[in-house]
């Protein structure tokens, strides 16, 4: 980013103090800053458009009604995300699309398959049967196309709710770890185990549909 | 390849650790006999690489946008808070 555009872009601090001013712009400009993210965010925690923009909305409320306590401790997008977590889980809660956030579905298999690792008596027992294929052979248009990307997220979609909450917040927000664990009040421990989790499943995914041949 | 010994990793429990090592929180032991098995085990990197390109791929899934109509109730709520909180010059 070059001079020009970082002072032309106001910092949060600045934002979050004329919004306490009941300044519009500002409440504006925070809209266009975060209203995607939150957006993107509450999609994959609720599944449906309509209750992940009534999330947006009553999280923006959230935000407008807190502002006057919000002590900057947290940086400003990890308190909005934890407001919006903590509405889209409640709502996916209730609607009993999910099991309990707090549950780690222990039950959960593991990365990969059991099947495509050799077992005792072989002495390579644990060693890859069927190992992965090479990506790198597969043309960079279709590794990227909208059909792949749309097969990452109908299988981020198919995560339980804790893993979409993690993986969305780490690998789609870029958020760091100890501010995942911060929006979500886990340890980081179970942040990983989740993350794990998750991205195992995204990459069985992709494995699969990328070794289709379609 | 040879046998494995007793302390190398299988492949087995390599693809458990693959985040722990992306993430660098594996503790310098255990980063050195995944890093041992890596250098001997191409299907291992391969799983490695496989991994990177879904986490790089999951960080380009698309930004999802807001309705017209949902942009002017959060406009209508501000104006609100503004009025009852008393914000701004009277």
């Amino acid at each position: 980013m070059n001079d020009t555009v970082a002072t032309a872009v106001e910092s949060d601090v600045d934002l979050v103090a004329a919004l306490r001013r009941g300044e519009e712009r500002a409440f504006l400009q925070l809209v266009g800053r975060y209203q995607p993210s939150m957006l993107r965010l509450s999609m994959t925690l609720v599944r449906s458009q309509a209750v992940a923009e009534e999330v947006v909305q009553e999280a923006w409320l959230g935000v407008l009604q807190g502002i006057d306590r919000f002590e900057g401790r947290s940086s400003l997008k990890t308190w909005i995300f934890r407001i919006v977590t903590n509405i889209a889980i409640s709502k996916a809660e209730r609607e009993r699309r999910s099991v309990p956030f707090s549950s780690l579905d222990a039950g959960d298999g593991p990365a990969v398959d059991p099947a495509r690792f050799r077992k005792p008596p072989d002495p390579y027992s644990g060693g890859w049967l069927f190992a992965p294929r090479d990506w790198s052979a597969v043309p960079e248009d279709r590794l990227l196309s909208r059909e792949t990307l749309r097969c990452v997220a109908t299988a981020i979609g198919a995560l339980p709710l804790n893993q979409r909450a993690v993986v969305t917040l780490h690998d789609v927000e870029g958020l760091t770890a100890a501010e995942v664990c911060s929006v979500l009040s886990i340890s980081e421990t179970n942040q990983r185990v989740l993350l794990h989790r998750a991205r195992s499943r995204v990459r069985a995914a992709l494995e699969r549909y990328l070794e289709s041949g379609q | 390849m040879n046998s494995p010994s007793a302390d190398e990793m299988s492949c087995q429990e390599l693809v458990e650790l693959v985040t722990d090592y992306l993430e660098d929180v594996l503790a310098a032991p255990e980063r050195g006999r995944f890093e041992a098995h890596l250098h001997r085990c191409d299907g291992c990197r391969t799983y490695v690489e496989q991994m990177r390109t879904a986490i790089q791929l999951t960080g380009e899934v698309e930004l999802a946008s807001l309705s017209t109509e949902a942009c002017e109730t959060l406009l209508r709520a501000f104006r609100t808070w503004k009025v009852e909180g008393g914000r701004g010059i009277p």
